[in-house]
C-alpha cells in the first residue's frame, strides 16, 4: 500500500507564470472531488452536526431542542442494546475473519497451479448480493431444516435455534459473515507473496523451525496488511446494515416472526428512526455517536500499530 | 474429490522445475516439508473449499425443486421443478427489475469511473499548493461513516425532487469517490511524465493529455474501478431504500427484499419464488466475476477495498 513518488520530477520549483498556470489546471481537474466534498461530505456533515440539536420530520421545519437528542441516546434502551449487539457481533466476525482467512491464505500459498481455482472459490460469495446473502443463510440457518443444523445432526449435535433463539440470533449473523471473508484472504495472500524469499533462507540457516519462522519472518512482514484488515474490516462491521435488515426487519410480519431486538444493529435501529419515525434530529445524533465510536476505536488502533506493525524501510 | 491428490503433484513438480539458482522456491513452500504435510494442507484447503460452495449448491438445487421439497434432505433438485423460474417471472416484475439493475449500475460506475479517473489525474500529474493537504482529506473521507451523511444527502435530493426516481442512486458519483481516485492515481503516477511533457512540448493541451494519453493507458485500472462500482451498485440496498417507493423503479435487490416479504414471511409461504429471485440476482454477478477476475484481485490487492 505504499504510495509511489514520480521519480522523475524535480524537488520544488518556484512559482514561475507556468507554475501557476499548471496549478490552476490543476484545480480544474480537482473541480469535481472539491465540490462534491463541499456539497456532499463537509456540507452534510455540517447540517447532520446541526440536525441533532434538533428535531425534524422532514415535513415541518427543524425545531432547536438543544441536547435532548443526545439525554435521549444515553437513556434509549434501544440504542444500548444496538450498540452492544453490534460490538459483540465486531469483536467475534474480526478476529474470526482475520484468523480463519490467513490460515486460507497460507494454505492457498502453498498450492502454486490451483492457487486461481480456489482463490475463486472463498471469493465467490463476495460477489453475491448481500440481500441475497440474507435470504441464503435464514434458510441455511433455519432450526429444523436448514442446511447447517443437517449438517451438525451428523456430527452428532443438536444445532441451536439460529434465527428464533435471542441468544443464538448474532452468532448465526457470525457465521454467516464468515462466508464473505474472501477480500480480506485476497489482501492476505498478496502479502505473503511479497515476503522475500531470502529472509526465509536466512531464517532457516539460523536453524529456525516453521513455528519461529512464522513468527519471526511471516507476521513481522505481513503485520500492514494484517494492521489494515483490522481497521478496514472493524469500520464495515460497526456499520453492518443489509444482510441483517434483510432477515429480520422490513415489514411487520418480518420484524413480528421473533424477538427483533436480538437482531437489532446501531445502523438499523439509526435507518429505522431516521425513514420509519422520521426522527431525523435523533438519527442524526446517533449518526455521530457511531462517528465517534468508529474515531476512537481507530485511533486506538493506530496507536496499538505503531508497537506492532512493521513498515519495510523504516528503522528498528 | 476426486482431485484431491492432483494439487500436490503439481505442487512437486513446480518445485523440480524452479530455476537451479533459487535452491527453494519460498513461495511455493519454504521448506522440504514431508510429503504428508502437504497432502494435509490440500486435503484441508479442498475441505473449506467444499464448505465455501456448499450454500450455493443448496440455493440453485432448492430453486429447482417444488415448494414442498425445498428444505428436504440432499444437494440434488429432485423432484425437478425450473417451472418455479417462470413462477417467479410472472409473480414480480423481475425483468424490469434486472433492467434498471443495470442502467443504474452503468450510470453509476460509468460516472464513478470518469470523475474519479479525471480528479486522479490532478492529483497524479500536476504540482500545487496544498497537493498532499487535499490528498489526505480524500483519503479521510473513507473512514466517514455513511450514516452521517445519510440523512442531509436524502433532504439534499428531496429539496431538489429527485425523491422516487434513480437519479440519486448514481448521480453522487460524478464527483468522484476516494477509493478510485486512490487506485487511479497510483496507476497514473506509475505513467513516466516525459511522455506528457514531450507532448506538452508539441501543444497538447491538459484535457488532451489526459483524454488522448493518460486515459487510455490506465484502461486496466479503469475497468477495476468499472466493475467494482458496478458490483457495489448492483449489491446495494440501503439507497434504494431510502430514494424508491415506486416498484416499477427497483433495482434487483429492493426487489428481493419484496419477494422475501411477500413470499417468505407474509401469508402463505412460497420459498421456490425467493429462491428463485435470489439465483437471478445472483447469477449476474458470477458471470461478471469470471469476466473480470484478474480486474477484481488486483483491485483488492491494491486497495484493500472490501468487496
Amino acid at each position: 500500500m505504499a504510495t509511489t513518488v514520480t521519480p522523475s520530477v524535480p524537488g520544488r520549483r518556484r512559482r514561475t507564470p507556468l507554475a501557476r498556470r499548471e496549478a490552476r489546471w490543476a484545480y480544474v481537474f480537482l473541480a469535481p472531488w472539491i465540490v462534491g466534498f463541499l456539497v456532499l461530505t463537509a456540507g452534510p456533515m455540517v447540517a447532520s452536526l446541526w440536525l441533532s440539536f434538533t428535531e425534524y420530520d422532514v415535513i415541518n421545519a427543524p425545531r432547536w431542542s438543544g441536547l435532548d437528542n443526545y439525554r435521549q441516546l444515553v437513556s434509549d434502551p434501544q440504542v444500548a442494546r444496538s450498540l452492544g449487539n453490534t460490538v459483540y457481533y465486531t469483536a467475534l466476525h474480526v478476529p474470526l475473519v482475520m484468523l480463519i482467512s490467513l490460515g486460507l491464505a497460507l494454505l492457498l500459498k502453498r498450492v502454486g497451479r490451483w492457487q486461481g481455482f480456489f482463490r475463486t472459490v472463498f471469493y465467490l460469495p463476495v460477489m453475491t448480493p448481500a440481500v441475497a446473502v440474507g435470504i441464503l443463510f435464514l434458510l441455511l440457518l433455519n432450526t429444523q431444516d436448514g442446511l447447517i443444523n443437517r449438517g451438525l445432526a451428523l456430527l452428532g449435535i443438536d444445532g441451536p435455534s439460529w434465527t428464533t433463539d435471542p441468544d443464538w440470533v448474532m452468532p448465526g449473523i457470525v457465521l454467516m459473515s464468515l462466508w464473505s471473508l474472501g477480500s480480506t484472504v485476497i489482501i492476505y495472500l498478496a502479502a505473503l507473496q511479497n515476503v522475500p524469499r531470502d529472509l526465509y533462507e536466512a531464517a532457516d540457516l539460523d536453524g529456525a523451525g516453521a513455528w519461529a519462522r512464522f513468527r519471526h519472518v511471516t507476521l513481522p512482514m505481513i503485520s500492514g496488511s494484517l494492521f489494515f484488515t483490522l481497521i478496514v474490516n472493524t469500520i464495515a462491521s460497526l456499520q453492518m446494515f443489509t444482510e441483517v435488515y434483510t432477515m429480520y426487519f422490513g415489514n411487520r410480519q418480518t420484524q413480528n416472526s421473533f424477538d427483533s431486538d436480538a437482531a437489532s444493529f446501531y445502523v438499523i435501529y439509526l435507518f429505522q428512526q431516521a425513514f420509519q419515525f422520521l426522527h431525523m434530529g435523533f438519527a442524526s445524533a446517533m449518526a455521530w455517536l457511531l462517528f465517534l465510536i468508529i474515531l476512537i476505536i481507530t485511533a486506538v488502533q493506530v496507536k496499538l500499530s505503531n508497537r506492532f506493525v512493521y513498515y519495510e524501510g523504516e528503522d528498528r | 474429490m476426486t482431485t484431491t491428490s492432483q494439487p500436490v503433484g503439481t505442487g512437486v513438480t513446480s518445485t523440480v522445475v524452479a530455476p537451479v539458482a533459487a535452491p527453494r522456491p519460498a513461495a511455493e513452500d519454504e521448506s522440504g516439508r514431508p510429503r504428508w504435510q502437504r497432502i494435509l494442507f490440500v486435503v484441508a484447503l479442498v475441505g473449506a473449499a467444499v464448505i465455501f460452495m456448499l450454500p450455493f449448491v443448496w440455493l440453485v438445487s432448492a430453486s429447482l425443486r417444488p415448494r414442498e421439497y425445498v428444505f428436504a434432505p440432499g444437494f440434488l433438485p429432485t423432484p425437478f421443478a425450473p417451472d418455479n423460474y417462470a413462477e417467479a417471472w410472472q409473480a414480480m416484475p423481475l425483468l424490469t427489475w434486472l433492467f434498471n439493475s443495470v442502467v443504474v449500475g452503468v450510470a453509476a460506475a460509468a460516472a464513478a469511473t470518469l470523475s474519479s479517473a479525471w480528479v486522479a489525474f490532478g492529483f497524479a500529474y500536476f504540482r500545487f499548493p496544498g497537493r498532499n493537504l487535499l490528498f489526505g482529506l480524500v483519503l479521510a473521507t473513507m473512514m466517514l461513516p455513511f450514516a452521517v451523511t445519510m440523512i442531509p444527502t436524502y433532504l439534499i435530493w428531496n429539496r431538489l425532487g429527485f425523491i422516487d426516481t434513480q437519479v440519486p442512486l448514481w448521480a453522487g458519483n460524478l464527483f468522484g469517490s476516494a477509493f478510485y481516485i486512490f487506485l487511479l492515481r497510483q496507476f497514473f503516477l506509475s505513467l513516466p511524465r516525459e511522455y506528457f511533457e514531450a507532448a506538452r512540448v508539441d501543444g497538447a493541451s491538459y484535457p488532451q493529455l489526459f483524454w488522448r494519453m493518460a486515459f487510455p493507458l490506465i484502461r486496466p485500472a479503469l475497468l477495476v474501478a468499472f466493475v467494482f462500482e458496478f458490483k457495489a451498485s448492483w449489491t446495494d440496498l440501503i439507497k434504494p431504500l431510502i430514494y424508491l417507493r415506486n416498484e416499477q423503479l427497483y433495482t434487483l435487490p429492493r426487489g428481493l427484499k419484496v419477494i422475501l416479504d411477500r413470499f417468505g414471511y407474509g401469508g402463505e409461504q412460497q420459498w421456490e419464488i425467493v429462491l428463485a429471485g435470489s439465483v437471478i440476482a445472483t447469477v449476474p454477478m458470477i458471470v461478471l466475476f469470471f469476466l473480470a477476475q484478474r480486474h477484481f484481485v488486483e483491485g483488492i490487492a491494491t486497495t484493500g477495498r472490501k468487496g
